[in-house]
Formats: structure tokens, C-alpha cells, sequence
């Protein structure tokens, strides 16, 4: 009985830290300049769309992988499946939800732009240092 | 004996735990997060300690079991004392560093007597059964604190990104334990499963702190209440 009541808080606590988690991981890189270059691969509207969210992702995995950024891509990408599953069941029940669920999806979608933006700039630094040597 | 998949965490963890101090040390908040980065200088060395072990005697030998279950509990009381520093770098400003010093080692006194009470009580093995108790109630005793660190930390106006990302990235660490240690006791034979996540899990705390290190500048900060799931249905 007391296994089972600590494993619905310990659900429920994580739920609540985890979805702050990947709201601040996102509010970082929110003010995180898009360099044009990605801006045109990507083709990104402003605001984002949670609809470009898996080309952009398939764009990142194009690029050389870096261990202090796996983690967090990972933990916005089962995010981004958490609010889109919200917008599914949202859809013809609570329109301010679907609303927000929408801007959630775009903020997602910037987050894995901004992380593709400095995967670029990474790869770039990593080729000019290959040159100078 | 290891494996290679348990060597490729190893090395991994080992890895990213080092991460975690060296950008510490760039950023200088070494100091600031001392308690943190202790945690993590000893991660390693306790997973090397483990494998040594296991590797000389193995896995059914009661010397390595005594050695898995002391420095889990050490390593977890480490931990404690790593959230505690979190709540002294939060409440820093109100000067109740003191009381909280005295509440902490209270309340892991209190668990301590809480948890030796219960294992006399059922258990001939006091010895290890006491170890592996003593971590599996810390973990739920640090989440329980985590959860009261993150709701005072909402209540605040302006709060470090930094510290944010760590009490935030510390509460799922510390769920996913607790958690963990609850499903296996509900149904023992999952443990088998859970216990390949665990050392997935364990690498996830030392990347996040390394991200919140490394990319989170110094002086951001994030409104608090803006990132809470109550902010959701805002």
C-alpha cells in the first residue's frame, strides 16, 4: 500500500518536474538569435510551428552529435510528444488549451533550430581549426 | 563480470561527471556549487570502486554487496546535502543558513532512526537490508524537499536559470528513484528491467547539471511561475 502511494507521488512530482524542466530549457534558448543560413534551411516562420518540429529534428541528426546537448534535445523531444498528445485530446474539448498546445509545439520547434544553430557553428569552428592545423 | 554496455556507461558517466566539475571550474562557481561537485568527483570514483569489486569477486559475493549498498547510501546522503546547499543558495538572502543546517541533519537523523526501527523490526540482516533502506527513504525523503525547494523557488520573482535547471533536473532524478524503488517492491520481478534504466538515468543528472553549467550564462534569470505546469492552463 505505502509502495503503491509513493509510486503515484513519485509519478506525479516527476510530471511536475520535469514539464518546468523543459519549459526553462526552452525559455533559455529563447532569446537565441537564428543565424540566416539556418533560417533558410530550415525555412522556419515566425512565430515557429510545431509542424516543422521533426524536419528540424531530422536536420540536427544530420550534424556532428554533441554529448551536452543530447540530453536536453531528447528531453524536449518526448516534451514536444507530451503536448502534442495534449493538443490530440484537446482538439474539439478545450480550445484554450489547443491554443497554448499550439504555441508550446513552435517554442519546441525553436528550441531544436537553436540547437541545429549551434551544432553549425560547432561544426564550422571544429573544420576551421582542421584547416588552420 | 561487466560487460561492455556496463563499461560504455561506466565510461560515459565518467565522463560526464568530469564534464560537470570542468565546466564548473571555467565558470567559475566551483565554490558556489561545492556540495554539487563533490557529488560528482565522488560518482566516479564509486562506480570504479564498484566494477574493481565486482570484477575480483563477483556479482553473487557478499563483498560486493556490502560495497554496492554502503556507498549507495553514501553517495545518496551526498546528495541530501547537495540539495541542502541548493536550499542555502535559495534562502541565502533571508540568513536562515543555520536553521537549516540544524533541520537538515535533524530530518537525516530522523530517517536514519526511522529506517533502522523499521529493518530490526523485520530483518535478521540488519547490515544490509539498513543500507539499502536508508537510500531507498533518503531518495523519497529528497524528493519530498525537492518538491518544497521548487514550489518556495515559485514564489520568488526572479530566480538563476542556472538553479533552476539544477533543483528542476535533481526532482526528476530523485522521482525516477523513488519510483523505482516503489515498482520494484510492488512487483519484485521487474527489477531485472528497472535496473537497466538506472544507470541510463544516473547519466542524465550529471548532463543536465553540465548543461545548466555550460550553456546557462551566470546571471540569467527565468520568472519561476512562467514555467510551472499551473502556467499551463493559464
Amino acid at each position: 500500500m505505502i509502495a503503491a502511494i509513493v509510486l503515484g507521488c513519485s509519478i506525479v512530482f516527476f510530471l511536475q518536474f520535469f514539464v518546468p524542466y523543459c519549459r526553462s530549457l526552452i525559455a533559455a534558448s529563447s532569446n537565441h538569435v537564428l543565424s540566416p543560413e539556418v533560417r533558410d534551411v530550415t525555412g522556419l516562420t515566425t512565430p515557429a510551428s510545431g509542424e516543422d518540429f521533426q524536419r528540424v529534428v531530422q536536420l540536427l541528426h544530420l550534424c556532428p552529435d554533441r554529448p551536452e546537448d543530447r540530453g536536453e534535445i531528447r528531453a524536449i523531444g518526448v516534451y514536444f510528444g507530451m503536448v502534442n498528445f495534449l493538443k490530440t485530446v484537446s482538439r474539439s474539448t478545450a480550445p484554450s488549451v489547443r491554443a497554448w498546445t499550439e504555441r508550446e509545439l513552435g517554442r519546441c520547434t525553436y528550441f531544436a533550430a537553436v540547437a541545429l544553430d549551434r551544432r553549425v557553428a560547432f561544426s564550422r569552428d571544429l573544420l576551421a581549426q582542421q584547416i588552420e592545423a | 563480470m561487466p560487460g561492455s554496455a556496463s563499461y560504455a556507461i561506466l565510461f560515459l558517466g565518467t565522463f560526464l561527471e568530469a564534464l560537470v566539475v570542468v565546466c564548473a571550474i571555467k565558470r567559475k562557481i566551483l565554490r558556489k556549487y561545492f556540495v554539487l561537485n563533490l557529488y560528482m568527483v565522488l560518482c566516479p570514483l564509486v562506480s570504479w570502486g564498484r566494477h574493481y569489486t565486482l570484477a575480483r569477486d563477483g556479482v553473487g559475493s557478499l563483498n560486493y554487496r556490502y560495497f554496492y549498498f554502503y556507498t549507495d547510501a553514501l553517495l545518496t546522503i551526498v546528495l541530501y546535502f547537495s540539495l541542502i546547499s541548493l536550499y542555502l543558495s535559495v534562502f541565502e538572502e533571508m540568513k536562515v543558513g543555520r536553521y537549516l543546517r540544524l533541520g537538515a541533519l535533524a530530518l537525516l537523523a530522523g530517517t536514519s532512526w526511522f529506517t533502522y526501527a523499521v529493518v530490526s523490526q523485520s530483518s535478521h540482516k540488519i547490515l544490509t537490508y539498513f543500507a539499502f533502506e536508508l537510500s531507498q527513504n533518503l531518495y523519497f525523503v529528497g524528493l519530498i524537499l525537492t518538491y518544497v525547494l521548487w514550489a518556495a523557488v515559485l514564489k520568488m520573482r526572479q530566480t538563476p536559470a542556472q538553479l533552476i535547471q539544477l533543483v528542476l533536473s535533481l526532482g526528476i532524478y530523485f522521482s525516477f528513484f523513488a519510483a523505482s524503488y516503489a515498482l520494484t517492491n510492488l512487483h519484485p520481478n521487474l527489477y531485472s528491467r528497472v535496473s537497466v534504466l538506472i544507470p541510463v538515468v544516473g547519466c542524465l543528472l550529471p548532463l543536465s547539471w553540465a548543461y545548466a553549467f555550460w550553456r546557462v550564462p551566470n546571471e540569467a534569470r527565468l520568472s519561476p511561475a512562467r514555467l510551472a505546469m499551473a502556467a499551463v492552463t493559464r
